[in-house]
């Protein structure tokens, strides 16, 4: 386990550093250039939801190991408003603030572990994960 | 960051230079939606070249600049997706369903002189066969 990087999510600015953050940390894992974007993709639309929904919070970026397979943790956190119904919130297509619907679905996608911690009125954190392929 | 809009000829250029925030996206649209019109251009070129990722606002905000650039009476090419761009737009479930995209800016010229050409020929009035 690496040292970890917690990124402030509060401006839109902050979504783009916290991707390119996180493109960085997964090249030095190793990820290919293709899947560094899938993973810097993931992060942007984690990142934004939080400015949608909580207006702010940390996205938590750290390298992780299992067994001799490396990869890339992306833990997103907030103290917002949460979600009333994550099953409906991780439907592709559905959406409460006019987006795309592709926010949380397409992350999940997008990475090898996906996790969805909410409590209405307390915040959300969403815990995922990108491992590279063995070799 | 703003991005560039040039004109050639009957067309806008925009040439995205780096990642784009949110903000920086709805500009670029609301920009070259405004300068379809003072301009009277047929045509829209985004370069996305530069990019670093196409999310999902990305996507739709060009989806929109394509719709929006169509009912002002000019069409829209995106040219330069890169090609982990593309793979991880496909991951995401993310087209762009309904906008002519291309490889290059050489292209992208060349398919809206394609399509102008097309519009301007519809368009003309039908001259009688002969003379009466």
């Amino acid at each position: 386990m690496g040292e970890e990087l917690r990124l402030p999510i509060a401006a839109d600015v902050d979504v783009v550093e916290a991707r390119q953050q996180g493109r960085a940390l997964a090249a030095v894992a190793g990820f290919s250039s293709g899947e560094q974007t899938v993973i810097a993709a993931a992060i942007s639309e984690i990142a934004r939801n939080i400015l949608m929904y909580a207006k702010k919070g940390e996205i938590i970026l750290s390298l992780v190991q299992n067994g001799d397979r490396q990869g890339v943790s992306v833990v997103a956190i907030d103290q917002g408003p949460g979600i009333p119904d994550i099953e409906r919130a991780m439907q592709y297509g559905y959406s409460t603030s006019h987006g795309v619907g592709a926010g949380l679905p397409g992350a999940k996608r997008l990475m090898d572990e996906f996790e969805v911690d909410s409590v209405v009125g307390r915040g959300t954190t969403i815990t995922m994960a990108k491992w590279r392929r063995a070799i | 960051m703003e991005v560039p809009i040039l004109r050639q000829g009957q067309y806008l250029i925009a040439s995205i230079q780096s990642a784009l925030t949110d903000a920086d996206l709805s500009h670029l649209r609301e920009a070259l939606i405004a300068q379809v019109g003072r301009s009277r251009c047929r045509g829209v070129i985004v370069d996305v070249t530069a990019l670093d990722v196409m999310d999902s606002f990305a996507v739709r905000t060009l989806r929109d600049i394509a719709h929006m650039a169509r009912l002002r009476g000019a069409e829209t090419v995106i040219v330069g997706i890169q090609p982990d761009v593309a793979f991880a737009m496909v991951q995401l479930g993310l087209t762009l369903k309904g906008v002519a995209t291309v490889l290059d800016l050489e292209e992208g010229l060349a398919f809206l002189d394609g399509r102008t050409k097309e519009r301007v020929v519809e368009s003309k009035p039908k001259r009688p066969s002969s003379r009466g």
